[in-house]
């Protein structure tokens, strides 16, 4: 299961099936409904139809948590707040247009590849074009993006590991020193391969 | 035919090739040296990642100052970090990105990706993030992303140094099996068995240059 990154889940479903495009063309239209709707039933049942998306999908109960898993503590603290100012309902309103928006966020992502999103995303950036950017380096940025978070989660592991290995538990300086250091190395040495790979003609 | 044209290189206050002329035609060729001797700078000097001071670099008649881009569609760099060359969060995806030039149909890039995954026995991670892959597995998909572009020539800088003993062997294998003039920088010994011509470095200048055998020996003599 792929959830530490939060990107694609392979699977056959109609959803993972559905073109990028339409996944978000359809997430932004449910968003916009999701603000309009004002009823804890309507929020509800929209909840309901998420999860029943999350199981057409297949991509199991682990991925689909962690999706929300990053805002369960703001949707506890929003709840909270809500129900001191605005009462019962009115919290389960705000909290469940929060959830089911990034559930949803989050079922669009799982189900479609990167190389997808980022040709939709390349065709919605056309218009950068006109200021001087590269809609094709814009999104590719957000693949790089995808794929160095766990390449830096090693480099952290292992410096880490170093650091215990010579009886430095805890300090600040020297575990982000290295950090740095091979973030940096790291960010040279994909320059180089992505020249290498042709990105720059 | 890569060809070195009394080749100098620069970097800061250091010369780090002094000078360099060769001309590779073998098919299987190897460049060994200390750390530090310039092999890099030689295998990055091919694909005009590094540009000579002075001197000229010609890759199959095109001089690498001038046509960098061309000769990059020609010769595929397989580098040693497989994680810092694997730019798409999972193997497929990152086959296909060396594709993305060539404009190909859909279906036509699909059947050319899952080839060569199945060709270096990645077939059943199409789909799978890359860093789920081992070190090896990783060395393997980045070959892939290079191969699937159908080089004339392939240049490796220390492929196997992040290898275990097994990874190590069957990319030693492949090598022999790829049908493309290679040119590997390597400290290990083994996998150049069997090559056709082995060049050794010391501080910047070819000091043996002959078959593996002789070249070899020439080496260990240097390190001793
Ligand atoms: N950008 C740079 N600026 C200054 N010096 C550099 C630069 N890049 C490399 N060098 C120096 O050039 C010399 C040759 O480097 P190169 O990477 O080609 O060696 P190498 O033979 O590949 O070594 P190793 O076996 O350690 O990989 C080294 O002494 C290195 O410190
Ligand atoms: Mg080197």
């Amino acid at each position: 299961m792929n959830g530490r990154t939060g990107a694609y889940v392979p699977g056959a479903s109609p959803l993972h099936r559905l073109p990028a495009g339409a996944k978000l063309a359809g997430l932004a239209v449910v968003c916009t409904a999701l603000v309009l709707l004002r009823s804890p039933f309507a929020l509800g049942g929209a909840a309901v139809v998420t999860a029943g998306l999350y199981a057409l999908s297949r991509v199991g109960v682990a991925a689909a948590w962690a999706q929300v898993r990053p805002v369960r503590w703001f949707a506890v603290a929003l709840f909270a707040l809500q129900w001191v100012f605005v009462g019962v309902e009115g919290a389960a309103v705000t909290t469940l247009r929060v959830v089911v928006a990034v559930a949803l966020a989050g079922l669009v992502t799982i189900t479609t590849r990167t190389s997808e999103m980022m040709a939709v995303l390349e065709r919605l950036m056309a218009p950068a074009r006109l200021v001087g950017l590269d809609p094709f380096r814009l999104s590719l940025l957000l693949s790089l993006t995808i794929r160095t978070v766990p390449v830096l989660a090693d480099l952290a592991g292992r410096v880490r590991d170093a650091q215990r290995a010579r009886g430095v538990e805890r300090s600040l300086r020297a575990f982000a020193v290295p950090l740095v250091v091979g973030a940096l190395r790291h960010a040279d040495a994909l320059g180089e391969a992505l020249s290498a790979r042709g990105l720059d003609d | 035919m890569i060809e070195f044209a009394d080749v100098r290189v620069r970097l800061g206050e250091r010369d780090v090739l002094r000078g360099v002329t060769a001309s590779l035609g073998e098919r299987r060729i190897g460049v060994v040296g200390a750390n530090g001797s310039g092999k890099s700078t030689l295998a990055r000097l091919i694909n005009g990642l590094a540009l000579p001071t002075s001197g000229t670099v010609t890759v199959l008649g095109l001089d690498t100052r001038r046509q960098a881009a061309k000769i990059r569609r020609e010769v595929g760099f397989l580098f040693t970090d497989p994680d810092a060359q694997i730019v798409m969060p999972t193997v497929a995806e990152d086959v296909a990105f060396s594709l993305r030039r060539h404009r190909l149909p859909r279906e036509e890039a699909d059947r050319r990706v899952a080839e060569v995954l199945g060709r270096y026995g990645l077939a059943g991670h199409a789909d799978h993030p890359a860093h789920h892959l081992s070190g090896g597995q990783k060395q393997l998909l980045a070959l892939c992303s290079v191969m699937v572009l159908e080089p004339r020539v392939i240049v490796m800088d220390e492929p196997t140094t992040l290898l275990d003993l097994r990874h190590s062997r069957q990319v030693a294998e492949l090598l022999r099996e790829l049908p493309q003039q290679v040119v590997v920088v390597t400290h290990d010994l083994p996998l150049l068995a069997g090559f056709d011509r082995v060049l050794v470095l010391d501080e910047g200048r070819v000091v043996a240059d002959g078959v593996p055998e002789e070249a070899i020996g020439h080496y260990r003599k240097l390190m001793a």
